[in-house]
């Protein structure tokens, strides 16, 4: 092509020279109209030929965009590379109670999330999760969580089995138990901005054990569902025990169903036996010295779960209502040591127990598309802890932060989600979690979810 | 926890080596794959759907009661093309049922046998709800149920091979019934074609490709927005120049943005049956495509 296009430069500009020595005899002359006349036939059939190409591709364009059936549909994300997803959130907060002196009277605390968090705007927990399927055996998925402090932290990381064999499910890694119902879903999920008090009393926000999690599913026509797991009993109400072994177990059954067509239901029961050595908190004694007391012993906790569901004809696109309520009960054995740290009156072993329990009801319900209202009721009973001060001059007034009390809290919320990937939120609550004040609280929180479409579990 | 572990696996495997059914126990994600698979495997499978036509296929409840059916099933079978990401990978997960992996025989997937409309360029979430594998609402072809039809026969026929004989005898019936009924839809819409229509959202490309009609215009101002009133408006507007014979949804819509703009453009609102069980006339696929046809003449008129 170049070529040819250099010659007929050169020809052009040697035709069109000034003809100072008329050089060319005839018959070169005739050999020059020869080759040009050749070589306008090839660049006429050449255009052609383009012309052909241009109206077949015009005529591809013009039909309806469709692919040939190739074996495989559907792709999985970005082909071989992990599924990503990003949950972004923020809240802005006006609370009436400063949130420094926030606490669940009776209650050790645990865990790190507890509380209205802080006031005006916050950014909240953003969430970058990789997922692909390591294997046709297993698949893993790892969530980071990183904090408004800057701080990186491994929200979830696991392995799932995929179709192992007969209803098995095996995953391992660091996991949301099973254990309750909304302990198992992610917050942006949440239909609240906070955990239920409960959560986070007995689990300081979640439970998430680095262990394993066996479960099966019966082969029956109503589901019904049994697991375990083992956990190095790290996560609250538990601490790192530096000891061999599972230090945290769990047993957990669900069963659910539909009613009509209308209508499904999901209850559950679970156990979840743990334990802690020097578990620390600070308390009050009766000279008012902050003292620092710490936990030895065992940590057993019942669950009652349940979940109920009703959309008209079991589409939830337009009206849908969600009621759901859980159940706690936990009982601590083993010696509380006042004053570790010997700040105020001298360290003292006791044998210690106590006896907890907490709930909440929450019921949440689409009145139009995009628009939701929820109410929820949290309350705590603390129970009056058992402690043996024989030949101790202790009393129940050096623990003031256990001494009893039922905490309560009333929630209401109003969102708006556009799409089903981003939602507004507003919440008013009024919180009671101790004696002295009731903390008058207002959030605004919106949520995004990008990248990878997840699926939502029941 | 080792002492219990060994009494319960041993427990697990007992209650799991059960015998399995004589039925092929089939699980369709959506009716029009049910009806299907009850043509092509008659008596030999037992069916259900996951959603029924008054279901939005992409909204789905990950159920209990849909995880025990996937538990139980031996054969998966769906539109795929991402129809049912947000809740079909929930089902498969918690099933622990290997026959029905996805990769497995026993997982079917109908869109990868169909040619695929309105396959996005690119993919933003700035489109509205699209998705990459093109538009998944395949059913409402009947050349496309055509051939899944002939792909589903395969299939059984390689999961079940003792029943191969009937499954291939059962698949040429359903042919030639399904044939003559296409040339007899075919026939009756010829009037259809060219016809311009408005419909809720981009779910009924495929049957207006197959008849020829065009679209003009969706209630929803992206594919998964919500229809909004700014938008209605101004496709009141654009009808008002550029007039539409009717205003199309599927039974499981919701009718008041159609019906809005059925009263004011003074067109029809019409809800197609959308797939098998959509209306009281939609009972199997021929009925289905017999009903479809004959809403869309009636409204055409």
């Amino acid at each position: 092509m170049l070529k040819h296009s250099v010659i007929a430069t050169a020809l052009a500009a040697a035709l069109n020279a000034p003809l100072h020595a008329v050089a060319a005899d005839d018959q070169t002359l005739a050999q020059i109209r020869a080759e040009i006349r050749q070589m306008k036939e090839s660049y006429e059939a050449r255009i052609e030929a383009l012309e052909q190409r241009l109206q077949a591709s015009e005529a591809k364009a013009a039909l309806p965009q469709t692919a040939a059936a190739p074996p495989s549909a559907t792709r999985s994300g970005n082909g071989f590379n992990p599924d990503i997803a990003l949950i972004l959130g923020g809240t802005y907060a006006r609370l009436s109670q400063d949130p420094g002196n926030y606490r669940i009277q009776g209650f050790v605390p645990g865990g790190n999330e507890i509380g209205p968090g802080k006031r005006s705007f916050n950014l909240g927990e953003s969430e970058l999760t990789l997922s692909a399927n390591v294997d046709p055996r297993f698949s893993g998925k790892l969530t980071f969580s990183l904090s408004p402090e800057n701080q990186v932290s491994v929200e979830e990381a696991f392995f799932d089995s995929i179709g192992l064999v007969n209803g098995v499910n095996l995953k391992g890694g660091r996991f949301l138990s099973s254990v309750g119902y909304l302990n198992g879903q992610h917050a942006h999920t949440w239909d609240f901005v906070d955990a239920p008090l409960v959560y986070q009393a007995m689990f300081g926000d979640q439970y998430k054990p680095d262990g394993l999690q066996l479960k099966w599913l019966a082969p029956t026509e109503r589901f019904f569902e049994v697991g375990m797991e083992a956990g190095n009993g790290a996560a609250f109400p538990g601490n790192d025990r530096n000891k061999n072994g599972v230090g945290s177990a769990s047993l957990f059954g669900h069963v659910g169903d539909d009613l009509g067509e209308s209508s499904s239901w999901r209850a559950g029961l679970a156990y979840l036996r743990t334990g802690a050595a020097n578990r620390s908190y600070s308390d009050l004694d009766h000279t008012a010295s902050e003292v620092s007391n710490s936990f030895d012993g065992k940590s057993r906790l019942w669950i009652v779960d349940g979940v109920y569901k009703w959309a008209p004809s079991g589409n939830a696109t337009h009206t849908n209502f969600k009621l759901q309520g859980e159940y706690f009960w936990r009982k601590e054995d083993g010696t509380l040591v006042y004053d570790s740290l010997a700040q105020s009156l001298g360290s003292a072993s006791l044998p210690f127990s106590s006896a907890q329990s907490g709930w909440y009801m929450q019921g949440v319900y689409q009145f139009l598309p995009a628009w939701r209202f929820g109410l929820r009721y949290d309350r705590l009973n603390s129970g009056a802890p058992k402690f043996g001060f024989e030949g101790s001059a202790l009393g129940t007034i050096d623990f003031q932060r256990l001494s009893p009390y039922q905490p309560t809290r009333s929630s209401m919320i109003f969102d708006y989600s556009p799409s089903e990937f981003s939602r507004f939120r507003l919440q008013l609550a009024q919180d009671k979690s101790r004696p002295e004040v009731t903390d008058k609280q207002i959030f605004l929180q919106y949520i995004m979810s990008l990248g990878a479409h997840g699926a939502h579990s029941f | 926890m080792k002492k219990p572990s060994l009494p319960l696996i041993g427990l697990l495997f007992a209650l799991v080596s059960m015998p399995s059914h004589a039925l092929l126990n089939v699980m369709a994600c959506e009716p029009e794959w049910a009806a299907l698979t009850s043509e092509l495997g008659g008596d030999k499978v037992k069916v259900s759907s996951a959603t029924t036509a008054l279901q939005d296929p992409h909204r789905i409840e990950a159920r209990p009661s849909l995880i025990a059916r996937t538990r139980n099933a031996d054969f998966l079978v769906c539109t795929g093309l991402e129809l049912e990401v947000g809740w079909l990978p929930v089902l498969l997960q918690q099933s622990g049922n290997p026959k029905i992996a996805p990769g497995q025989a026993g997982n079917f997937e109908a869109g990868s046998f169909v040619q695929r409309l309105d396959i996005p360029s690119h993919v933003d979430r700035n489109d509205g709800d699209v998705h990459a594998a093109g538009n998944p609402h395949i059913q409402q072809n009947p050349h496309n149920i055509a051939q899944v039809a002939a792909a589903l026969s395969k299939r059984l026929s390689g999961i079940d091979p003792a029943n191969a004989g009937y499954y291939e005898a059962r698949y040429k019936d359903f042919s030639v019934r399904w044939n003559a009924a296409m040339s007899k839809w075919e026939q009756q819409a010829a009037s259809l074609k060219n016809v311009p229509v408005i419909e809720h959202h981009k779910n009924m490309e495929y049957v207006l490709q197959w008849l020829g009609m065009r679209q003009v215009g969706t209630l929803e101002p992206k594919p998964g927005v919500e229809p909004s009133a700014a938008h209605l408006t101004q496709l009141l507007a654009q009808l008002q120049r550029q007039p539409a014979k009717m205003v199309l949804r599927a039974a499981y819509q919701d009718e008041r943005a159609s019906q809005w703009l059925s009263e004011r453009a003074h067109i029809p609102a019409l809800a197609l049956p959308f797939t098998v069980g959509g209306n009281d006339q939609a009972k199997d696929l021929f009925s289905f495509f017999d009903d479809t046809v004959q809403r869309l003449l009636e409204a055409a008129k």
